[in-house]
Protein backbone atom coordinates (compact mmCIF):
# COMPACT_ATOMS: atom_id res chain seq x y z
CA UNK A 1 0.00 0.00 0.00
CA UNK A 2 1.03 3.55 -0.72
CA UNK A 3 -0.45 6.70 0.76
CA UNK A 4 -0.80 10.37 -0.13
CA UNK A 5 -0.77 13.40 2.14
CA UNK A 6 -4.43 13.81 1.17
CA UNK A 7 -5.21 10.58 3.06
CA UNK A 8 -5.70 8.40 -0.01
CA UNK A 9 -4.43 4.83 -0.20
CA UNK A 10 -3.29 3.06 -3.41
CA UNK A 11 -3.09 -0.70 -3.76
CA UNK A 12 -1.55 -2.35 -6.84
CA UNK A 13 -3.93 -4.57 -8.81
CA UNK A 14 -2.05 -5.74 -11.92
CA UNK A 15 -1.02 -2.68 -13.91
CA UNK A 16 -3.67 -0.45 -12.29
CA UNK A 17 -3.98 0.95 -8.77
CA UNK A 18 -7.11 0.81 -6.64
CA UNK A 19 -7.63 4.11 -4.76
CA UNK A 20 -9.63 4.86 -1.65
CA UNK A 21 -9.41 7.02 1.45
CA UNK A 22 -8.00 5.94 4.78
CA UNK A 23 -9.90 5.16 7.95
CA UNK A 24 -8.29 8.24 9.48
CA UNK A 25 -9.90 10.32 6.72
CA UNK A 26 -13.35 8.78 7.04
CA UNK A 27 -13.25 9.24 10.81
CA UNK A 28 -12.42 12.89 10.35
CA UNK A 29 -15.12 13.38 7.70
CA UNK A 30 -17.89 11.56 9.54
CA UNK A 31 -20.80 9.79 7.86
CA UNK A 32 -20.50 10.08 4.08
CA UNK A 33 -23.79 10.72 2.30
CA UNK A 34 -22.74 11.48 -1.28
CA UNK A 35 -19.92 10.47 -3.60
CA UNK A 36 -19.49 11.71 -7.16
CA UNK A 37 -16.99 9.61 -9.10
CA UNK A 38 -15.07 10.44 -12.30
CA UNK A 39 -15.99 9.04 -15.72
CA UNK A 40 -14.41 5.73 -16.70
CA UNK A 41 -11.85 6.42 -19.42
CA UNK A 42 -11.11 9.94 -18.23
CA UNK A 43 -7.51 11.09 -18.44
CA UNK A 44 -6.58 12.87 -15.23
CA UNK A 45 -3.56 14.74 -13.94
CA UNK A 46 -2.04 14.52 -10.48
CA UNK A 47 -3.87 16.87 -8.08
CA UNK A 48 -6.96 17.25 -10.32
CA UNK A 49 -10.07 17.26 -8.14
CA UNK A 50 -11.75 14.17 -9.54
CA UNK A 51 -14.05 12.95 -6.76
CA UNK A 52 -16.53 14.93 -4.67
CA UNK A 53 -17.42 13.48 -1.29
CA UNK A 54 -19.91 14.91 1.15
CA UNK A 55 -20.52 14.09 4.77
CA UNK A 56 -23.64 15.19 6.62
CA UNK A 57 -21.92 18.47 7.36
CA UNK A 58 -19.52 19.35 4.56
CA UNK A 59 -18.26 18.75 1.04
CA UNK A 60 -14.66 17.92 0.15
CA UNK A 61 -12.65 16.87 -2.89
CA UNK A 62 -10.38 13.95 -3.58
CA UNK A 63 -7.49 14.57 -5.95
CA UNK A 64 -5.93 12.28 -8.49
CA UNK A 65 -2.83 10.83 -6.76
CA UNK A 66 -0.92 10.46 -10.07
CA UNK A 67 -1.36 11.17 -13.78
CA UNK A 68 -3.28 8.44 -15.53
CA UNK A 69 -6.50 7.01 -16.90
CA UNK A 70 -9.55 6.03 -14.83
CA UNK A 71 -10.23 2.38 -15.69
CA UNK A 72 -13.08 1.59 -13.28
CA UNK A 73 -15.17 3.30 -10.59
CA UNK A 74 -16.99 1.80 -7.60
CA UNK A 75 -20.66 2.23 -8.51
CA UNK A 76 -21.66 0.45 -5.28
CA UNK A 77 -20.05 3.32 -3.37
CA UNK A 78 -22.04 5.91 -5.34
CA UNK A 79 -25.21 4.01 -4.39
CA UNK A 80 -24.17 3.61 -0.75
CA UNK A 81 -21.54 6.15 0.36
CA UNK A 82 -21.53 4.68 3.88
CA UNK A 83 -19.32 1.85 2.51
CA UNK A 84 -16.40 4.27 2.79
CA UNK A 85 -17.09 4.55 6.53
CA UNK A 86 -17.76 0.89 7.21
CA UNK A 87 -15.02 -0.63 5.03
CA UNK A 88 -12.63 2.11 3.89
CA UNK A 89 -9.88 -0.25 2.70
CA UNK A 90 -12.22 -2.78 1.09
CA UNK A 91 -15.73 -2.25 -0.27
CA UNK A 92 -15.32 1.50 0.16
CA UNK A 93 -12.77 1.91 -2.69
CA UNK A 94 -13.34 4.85 -5.04
CA UNK A 95 -11.71 4.25 -8.44
CA UNK A 96 -8.96 2.41 -10.32
CA UNK A 97 -6.30 4.37 -12.16
CA UNK A 98 -3.68 3.27 -14.70
CA UNK A 99 -0.67 5.52 -14.08
CA UNK A 100 0.89 7.08 -17.17
CA UNK A 101 4.12 7.89 -15.32
CA UNK A 102 4.89 5.22 -12.74
CA UNK A 103 7.81 7.28 -11.39
CA UNK A 104 5.22 9.50 -9.67
CA UNK A 105 4.44 6.54 -7.39
CA UNK A 106 7.92 6.84 -5.91
CA UNK A 107 6.93 10.13 -4.30
CA UNK A 108 4.13 8.54 -2.27
CA UNK A 109 4.40 7.44 1.36
CA UNK A 110 4.64 3.91 2.69
CA UNK A 111 2.54 2.82 5.64
CA UNK A 112 5.12 3.77 8.27
CA UNK A 113 5.49 7.27 6.84
CA UNK A 114 1.71 7.68 6.66
CA UNK A 115 1.23 6.54 10.25
CA UNK A 116 3.87 9.05 11.30
CA UNK A 117 1.97 11.78 9.40
CA UNK A 118 -1.32 11.16 11.18
CA UNK A 119 0.40 10.69 14.50
CA UNK B 1 -3.65 29.56 23.32
CA UNK B 2 -7.32 29.60 22.58
CA UNK B 3 -9.59 32.47 23.57
CA UNK B 4 -12.74 30.42 22.98
CA UNK B 5 -15.27 30.51 25.80
CA UNK B 6 -16.41 27.34 27.52
CA UNK B 7 -19.86 26.33 28.74
CA UNK B 8 -20.42 24.74 32.17
CA UNK B 9 -20.58 21.36 30.37
CA UNK B 10 -17.21 21.71 28.61
CA UNK B 11 -15.41 19.15 30.76
CA UNK B 12 -18.29 16.70 30.29
CA UNK B 13 -18.06 17.07 26.49
CA UNK B 14 -14.33 16.32 26.59
CA UNK B 15 -14.83 13.35 28.91
CA UNK B 16 -17.34 11.89 26.43
CA UNK B 17 -14.89 12.23 23.55
CA UNK B 18 -16.80 14.94 21.71
CA UNK B 19 -15.27 16.47 18.61
CA UNK B 20 -15.07 20.14 19.55
CA UNK B 21 -15.32 23.09 17.13
CA UNK B 22 -15.41 26.86 17.53
CA UNK B 23 -18.97 28.16 17.30
CA UNK B 24 -20.06 31.74 18.06
CA UNK B 25 -16.95 32.25 20.19
CA UNK B 26 -17.43 29.05 22.20
CA UNK B 27 -15.65 25.69 22.08
CA UNK B 28 -18.66 23.47 21.35
CA UNK B 29 -19.29 19.76 20.60
CA UNK B 30 -20.14 19.20 16.92
CA UNK B 31 -20.57 15.47 17.44
CA UNK B 32 -19.96 12.67 19.93
CA UNK B 33 -19.08 9.03 19.33
CA UNK B 34 -22.33 8.15 17.56
CA UNK B 35 -21.68 10.63 14.75
CA UNK B 36 -24.07 13.14 13.23
CA UNK B 37 -26.24 10.62 11.40
CA UNK B 38 -26.97 8.35 14.38
CA UNK B 39 -27.31 11.29 16.76
CA UNK B 40 -29.94 12.79 14.47
CA UNK B 41 -31.89 9.54 14.13
CA UNK B 42 -31.67 8.85 17.87
CA UNK B 43 -33.19 12.26 18.67
CA UNK B 44 -36.15 11.58 16.36
CA UNK B 45 -36.60 8.06 17.81
CA UNK B 46 -35.96 8.61 21.54
CA UNK B 47 -34.31 11.61 23.17
CA UNK B 48 -31.21 13.72 22.68
CA UNK B 49 -29.47 16.03 25.14
CA UNK B 50 -27.94 19.21 23.69
CA UNK B 51 -25.75 21.82 25.40
CA UNK B 52 -27.07 25.20 24.28
CA UNK B 53 -25.47 27.16 27.11
CA UNK B 54 -23.76 29.42 24.57
CA UNK B 55 -27.11 31.08 23.91
CA UNK B 56 -28.00 34.27 25.75
CA UNK B 57 -30.44 34.11 28.67
CA UNK B 58 -31.84 37.50 29.61
CA UNK B 59 -34.29 38.72 32.25
CA UNK B 60 -36.26 41.84 31.31
CA UNK B 61 -37.81 43.23 34.47
CA UNK B 62 -40.09 46.25 34.95
CA UNK B 63 -42.41 47.35 37.72
CA UNK B 64 -44.91 44.94 36.18
CA UNK B 65 -44.78 42.29 33.48
CA UNK B 66 -46.76 44.70 31.29
CA UNK B 67 -44.09 47.39 31.61
CA UNK B 68 -41.39 45.02 30.38
CA UNK B 69 -43.66 43.63 27.66
CA UNK B 70 -44.58 47.08 26.35
CA UNK B 71 -40.93 48.05 26.25
CA UNK B 72 -39.98 44.95 24.24
CA UNK B 73 -42.89 45.48 21.85
CA UNK B 74 -41.03 48.59 20.67
CA UNK B 75 -38.28 46.30 19.34
CA UNK B 76 -40.15 43.09 18.51
CA UNK B 77 -43.32 42.80 16.34
CA UNK B 78 -44.94 40.22 18.60
CA UNK B 79 -47.91 40.41 21.01
CA UNK B 80 -45.85 40.20 24.21
CA UNK B 81 -48.37 42.05 26.38
CA UNK B 82 -50.96 39.39 25.56
CA UNK B 83 -48.62 36.51 26.34
CA UNK B 84 -50.30 34.42 29.03
CA UNK B 85 -48.63 33.64 32.34
CA UNK B 86 -46.12 30.78 31.92
CA UNK B 87 -46.42 30.86 28.13
CA UNK B 88 -43.68 31.32 25.53
CA UNK B 89 -43.61 32.81 22.02
CA UNK B 90 -41.16 32.99 19.13
CA UNK B 91 -40.12 36.45 17.98
CA UNK B 92 -37.37 38.56 16.40
CA UNK B 93 -35.72 41.95 16.58
CA UNK B 94 -36.41 43.92 13.40
CA UNK B 95 -34.37 46.77 11.90
CA UNK B 96 -35.37 50.00 10.17
CA UNK B 97 -35.12 48.33 6.74
CA UNK B 98 -37.64 45.70 7.82
CA UNK B 99 -34.97 43.00 8.14
CA UNK B 100 -34.32 40.69 11.09
CA UNK B 101 -31.44 41.44 13.50
CA UNK B 102 -31.92 38.24 15.53
CA UNK B 103 -34.61 35.71 16.38
CA UNK B 104 -35.45 34.74 19.93
CA UNK B 105 -37.84 33.14 22.40
CA UNK B 106 -39.89 35.18 24.88
CA UNK B 107 -41.59 33.83 27.99
CA UNK B 108 -43.96 35.35 30.52
CA UNK B 109 -42.49 34.26 33.86
CA UNK B 110 -44.82 36.27 36.05
CA UNK B 111 -42.93 39.40 37.05
CA UNK B 112 -40.53 39.40 34.08
CA UNK B 113 -39.99 38.47 30.46
CA UNK B 114 -37.39 35.73 30.01
CA UNK B 115 -35.65 36.08 26.66
CA UNK B 116 -33.35 33.54 24.96
CA UNK B 117 -31.27 34.89 22.06
CA UNK B 118 -28.64 33.49 19.69
CA UNK B 119 -25.07 33.26 20.94
CA UNK B 120 -23.55 35.18 18.04
CA UNK B 121 -25.96 38.10 18.51
CA UNK B 122 -26.32 38.22 22.27
CA UNK B 123 -23.99 41.13 22.98
CA UNK B 124 -25.73 43.31 20.40
CA UNK B 125 -29.18 42.14 21.50
CA UNK B 126 -28.54 43.00 25.15
CA UNK B 127 -27.09 46.41 24.23
CA UNK B 128 -30.15 47.07 22.07
CA UNK B 129 -32.57 46.19 24.87
CA UNK B 130 -30.65 48.19 27.46
CA UNK B 131 -30.53 51.27 25.21
CA UNK B 132 -34.25 51.12 24.50
CA UNK B 133 -35.63 50.07 27.88
CA UNK B 134 -33.38 51.20 30.71
CA UNK B 135 -33.70 52.70 33.28
CA UNK B 136 -37.48 52.14 33.57
CA UNK B 137 -37.03 48.47 32.72
CA UNK B 138 -33.84 46.55 33.57
CA UNK B 139 -32.16 44.11 31.22
CA UNK B 140 -29.93 41.51 32.92
CA UNK B 141 -27.92 38.82 31.17
CA UNK B 142 -27.96 35.60 33.18
CA UNK B 143 -24.38 34.36 33.09
CA UNK B 144 -24.49 31.87 35.96
CA UNK B 145 -26.91 29.40 34.39
CA UNK B 146 -26.42 26.70 31.76
CA UNK B 147 -29.05 25.90 29.13
CA UNK B 148 -29.74 22.30 28.13
CA UNK B 149 -32.19 21.03 25.54
CA UNK B 150 -33.78 17.60 25.86
CA UNK B 151 -35.47 16.79 22.56
CA UNK B 152 -37.30 13.83 21.09
CA UNK B 153 -40.43 11.75 21.72
CA UNK B 154 -39.08 10.16 24.93
CA UNK B 155 -38.28 13.56 26.49
CA UNK B 156 -41.49 13.77 28.51
CA UNK B 157 -41.05 10.34 30.02
CA UNK B 158 -37.39 11.07 30.84
CA UNK B 159 -37.91 14.49 32.43
CA UNK B 160 -41.01 13.35 34.34
CA UNK B 161 -38.84 10.87 36.24
CA UNK B 162 -37.15 13.94 37.81
CA UNK B 163 -40.25 16.12 38.22
CA UNK B 164 -43.70 14.75 37.35
CA UNK B 165 -44.94 18.25 36.53
CA UNK B 166 -42.92 18.10 33.28
CA UNK B 167 -45.59 15.82 31.83
CA UNK B 168 -48.35 18.37 32.43
CA UNK B 169 -46.69 21.12 30.38
CA UNK B 170 -48.04 21.74 26.88
CA UNK B 171 -46.02 22.92 23.86
CA UNK B 172 -44.69 26.44 24.59
CA UNK B 173 -45.54 26.31 28.30
CA UNK B 174 -42.88 27.40 30.78
CA UNK B 175 -42.56 26.29 34.40
CA UNK B 176 -40.16 26.27 37.32
CA UNK B 177 -39.36 22.65 38.11
CA UNK B 178 -37.13 20.97 40.65
CA UNK B 179 -34.66 18.74 38.82
CA UNK B 180 -32.09 16.88 40.93
CA UNK B 181 -32.97 19.22 43.76
CA UNK B 182 -32.15 22.41 41.85
CA UNK B 183 -34.48 25.08 40.51
CA UNK B 184 -34.84 24.76 36.75
CA UNK B 185 -36.57 27.20 34.41
CA UNK B 186 -38.10 24.90 31.83
CA UNK B 187 -39.93 25.51 28.57
CA UNK B 188 -41.61 22.86 26.45
CA UNK B 189 -40.03 23.88 23.17
CA UNK B 190 -36.89 23.41 21.13
CA UNK B 191 -35.21 23.52 17.75
CA UNK B 192 -35.65 20.04 16.31
CA UNK B 193 -39.33 19.77 15.33
CA UNK B 194 -39.73 17.18 18.08
CA UNK B 195 -41.40 17.37 21.46
CA UNK B 196 -38.94 18.40 24.15
CA UNK B 197 -37.75 20.89 26.71
CA UNK B 198 -35.21 23.65 27.16
CA UNK B 199 -33.86 23.69 30.70
CA UNK B 200 -32.06 26.57 32.39
CA UNK B 201 -30.18 25.47 35.51
CA UNK B 202 -27.46 26.97 37.76
CA UNK B 203 -24.08 26.48 36.11
CA UNK B 204 -22.66 24.55 39.06
CA UNK B 205 -25.51 22.01 38.89
CA UNK B 206 -25.51 21.58 35.12
CA UNK B 207 -23.05 18.71 34.80
CA UNK B 208 -24.79 16.63 37.47
CA UNK B 209 -28.16 17.15 35.77
CA UNK B 210 -26.71 16.34 32.35
CA UNK B 211 -25.16 13.13 33.73
CA UNK B 212 -28.47 12.16 35.35
CA UNK B 213 -30.31 12.65 32.06
CA UNK B 214 -27.60 10.82 30.10
CA UNK B 215 -27.85 7.89 32.50
CA UNK B 216 -31.37 7.26 31.21
CA UNK B 217 -31.16 4.51 28.56
CA UNK B 218 -33.21 6.57 26.06
CA UNK B 219 -30.93 9.62 26.17
CA UNK B 220 -27.78 10.25 24.11
CA UNK B 221 -25.61 13.38 23.92
CA UNK B 222 -26.17 15.22 20.63
CA UNK B 223 -23.82 17.74 19.03
CA UNK B 224 -24.28 20.83 16.92
CA UNK B 225 -24.03 18.82 13.68
CA UNK B 226 -27.24 16.93 14.34
CA UNK B 227 -28.82 20.04 15.84
CA UNK B 228 -28.40 21.66 12.41
CA UNK B 229 -29.74 18.72 10.38
CA UNK B 230 -32.70 18.32 12.77
CA UNK B 231 -33.72 21.96 12.55
CA UNK B 232 -33.26 21.96 8.77
CA UNK B 233 -35.61 19.01 8.31
CA UNK B 234 -38.03 20.77 10.68
CA UNK B 235 -37.95 23.84 8.40
CA UNK B 236 -36.66 26.09 11.20
CA UNK B 237 -34.56 29.13 10.34
CA UNK B 238 -30.90 29.47 11.31
CA UNK B 239 -30.05 33.11 11.99
CA UNK B 240 -27.31 34.35 9.67
CA UNK B 241 -28.34 31.87 6.98
CA UNK B 242 -32.11 31.64 6.45
CA UNK B 243 -32.86 34.96 8.09
CA UNK B 244 -30.60 37.97 8.45
CA UNK B 245 -30.57 41.77 8.44
CA UNK B 246 -31.77 41.81 4.80
CA UNK B 247 -34.66 39.32 5.00
CA UNK B 248 -38.04 40.56 6.17
CA UNK B 249 -40.29 38.39 8.34
CA UNK B 250 -42.80 38.24 5.48
CA UNK B 251 -40.17 37.05 2.99
CA UNK B 252 -39.02 34.50 5.57
CA UNK B 253 -42.51 33.05 5.98
CA UNK B 254 -42.62 34.19 9.62
CA UNK B 255 -45.74 36.36 9.36
CA UNK B 256 -47.49 33.88 11.70
CA UNK B 257 -45.24 35.13 14.51
CA UNK B 258 -46.68 38.68 14.15
CA UNK B 259 -50.03 38.48 15.91
CA UNK B 260 -53.04 40.43 14.56
CA UNK B 261 -52.83 43.01 17.31
CA UNK B 262 -49.42 44.14 15.94
CA UNK B 263 -50.54 44.19 12.27
CA UNK B 264 -52.39 46.92 10.36
CA UNK B 265 -55.69 47.70 12.09
CA UNK B 266 -54.60 45.98 15.32
CA UNK B 267 -54.83 47.61 18.77
CA UNK B 268 -51.03 47.94 18.98
CA UNK B 269 -50.28 48.03 15.26
CA UNK B 270 -46.68 48.81 14.31
CA UNK B 271 -44.39 50.66 16.70
CA UNK B 272 -41.37 48.42 15.98
CA UNK B 273 -38.38 49.09 13.69
CA UNK B 274 -39.24 48.71 10.01
CA UNK B 275 -42.96 48.44 10.78
CA UNK B 276 -44.08 50.45 7.73
CA UNK B 277 -42.29 48.08 5.35
CA UNK B 278 -43.24 44.90 7.19
CA UNK B 279 -46.93 45.79 7.59
CA UNK B 280 -47.07 46.82 3.92
CA UNK B 281 -45.63 43.43 2.95
CA UNK B 282 -48.16 41.61 5.11
CA UNK B 283 -50.94 43.36 3.15
CA UNK B 284 -49.40 43.24 -0.31
CA UNK B 285 -46.97 40.33 -0.32
CA UNK B 286 -43.21 40.26 -0.82
CA UNK B 287 -41.26 39.79 -4.05
CA UNK B 288 -39.36 36.76 -2.70
CA UNK B 289 -40.16 33.98 -0.30
CA UNK B 290 -38.35 31.38 1.75
CA UNK B 291 -39.22 27.88 0.50
CA UNK B 292 -38.27 24.28 1.10
CA UNK B 293 -36.26 22.69 -1.71
CA UNK B 294 -35.88 18.97 -2.30
CA UNK B 295 -32.96 18.08 -4.61
CA UNK B 296 -33.95 15.25 -6.94
CA UNK B 297 -30.57 13.53 -6.96
CA UNK B 298 -28.34 12.45 -4.07
CA UNK B 299 -26.05 15.47 -4.13
CA UNK B 300 -26.56 17.83 -1.16
CA UNK B 301 -26.95 21.48 -2.15
CA UNK B 302 -25.79 23.85 0.53
CA UNK B 303 -25.80 27.55 1.48
CA UNK B 304 -25.05 29.96 -1.44
CA UNK B 305 -25.93 27.58 -4.30
CA UNK B 306 -27.66 29.79 -6.92
CA UNK B 307 -31.11 28.76 -8.17
CA UNK B 308 -32.41 29.07 -11.73
CA UNK B 309 -35.87 28.56 -13.26
CA UNK B 310 -34.48 26.58 -16.22
CA UNK B 311 -31.39 24.57 -17.14
CA UNK B 312 -30.27 27.26 -19.59
CA UNK B 313 -31.57 30.53 -18.08
CA UNK B 314 -29.08 33.35 -17.56
CA UNK B 315 -29.97 34.98 -14.27
CA UNK B 316 -30.61 33.27 -10.94
CA UNK B 317 -34.08 33.60 -9.40
CA UNK B 318 -32.94 32.70 -5.91
CA UNK B 319 -30.31 31.23 -3.60
CA UNK B 320 -30.08 28.36 -1.15
CA UNK B 321 -29.55 29.57 2.43
CA UNK B 322 -29.31 26.18 4.23
CA UNK B 323 -28.87 22.72 2.84
CA UNK B 324 -27.42 19.35 3.51
CA UNK B 325 -28.32 15.73 4.01
CA UNK B 326 -31.47 14.97 5.98
CA UNK B 327 -30.95 11.67 7.82
CA UNK B 328 -34.68 11.17 8.51
CA UNK B 329 -35.65 12.15 4.97
CA UNK B 330 -32.86 9.87 3.73
CA UNK B 331 -31.65 12.35 1.15
CA UNK B 332 -30.63 15.94 0.58
CA UNK B 333 -32.86 18.77 1.79
CA UNK B 334 -32.48 22.54 1.51
CA UNK B 335 -34.21 25.84 1.95
CA UNK B 336 -33.69 29.19 0.34
CA UNK B 337 -35.21 32.29 -1.14
CA UNK B 338 -36.84 32.40 -4.58
CA UNK B 339 -38.75 35.05 -6.51
CA UNK B 340 -42.40 34.73 -5.45
CA UNK B 341 -43.60 33.59 -8.87
CA UNK B 342 -41.39 30.48 -8.47
CA UNK B 343 -42.39 29.76 -4.86
CA UNK B 344 -45.35 27.45 -5.47
CA UNK B 345 -44.89 23.92 -4.10
CA UNK B 346 -44.18 21.49 -6.92
CA UNK B 347 -42.24 23.99 -9.06
CA UNK B 348 -39.04 22.52 -10.54
CA UNK B 349 -35.98 24.73 -10.18
CA UNK B 350 -32.27 24.12 -10.84
CA UNK B 351 -29.37 24.56 -8.47
CA UNK B 352 -25.95 25.19 -9.98
CA UNK B 353 -23.48 22.84 -8.33
CA UNK B 354 -19.88 22.45 -9.55
CA UNK B 355 -20.87 23.88 -12.95
CA UNK B 356 -23.89 21.62 -13.43
CA UNK B 357 -27.55 22.53 -13.06
CA UNK B 358 -29.34 19.88 -11.01
CA UNK B 359 -33.12 19.81 -10.52
CA UNK B 360 -34.86 20.40 -7.22
CA UNK B 361 -38.52 20.76 -6.32
CA UNK B 362 -40.10 23.54 -4.27
CA UNK B 363 -41.55 21.70 -1.28
CA UNK B 364 -43.78 22.63 1.64
CA UNK B 365 -41.94 22.88 4.97
CA UNK B 366 -41.29 21.06 7.24
CA UNK B 367 -39.69 18.05 5.54
CA UNK B 368 -40.47 15.91 8.58
CA UNK B 369 -43.80 16.39 10.39
CA UNK B 370 -43.66 18.35 13.64
CA UNK B 371 -44.20 16.21 16.72
CA UNK B 372 -45.21 18.75 19.38
CA UNK B 373 -47.32 18.13 22.48
CA UNK B 374 -50.21 20.51 21.80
Amino acid sequence: MKYTEEHEWLRADGDVYVVGITEHATTQLGDLVFVELPDVGASVSKDDEIVVIESVKAASDIMAPVDGEITEVNTDLADDPSLANSDPLGKGWFFKIKPSDTSQLDGLMDEAAYNALIG
Amino acid sequence: MSDLRQTPLHALHLSMGAKMVPFAGYDMPVQYGLGVMKEHLHTRAKAGLFDVSHMGQVIVLGNTFAAAARGLEGLIPVDILGLGLNRQRYGFFTNDAGGIDDDLMLANRGDHVFVVVNAACKTADIARMKAALEPAVTVTEITDRALLALQGPASEQVLATLDARAAHMAFMDVATLSLNGVEAWVSRSGYTGEDGYEISVPADAAEALARTLLDHPDVEAIGLGARDSLRLEAGLCLYGHDIDTTTSPVEAGLTWAIQKTRRGGGDRSGGFPGSAKILHQIENGASRKRVGLLPEGRAPMRDSVPLFDAEDSADPIGTITSGGFGPTVGGPVAMGYVATQHATAGTTLYGELRGKRLPLTVTKLPFTPANFKR
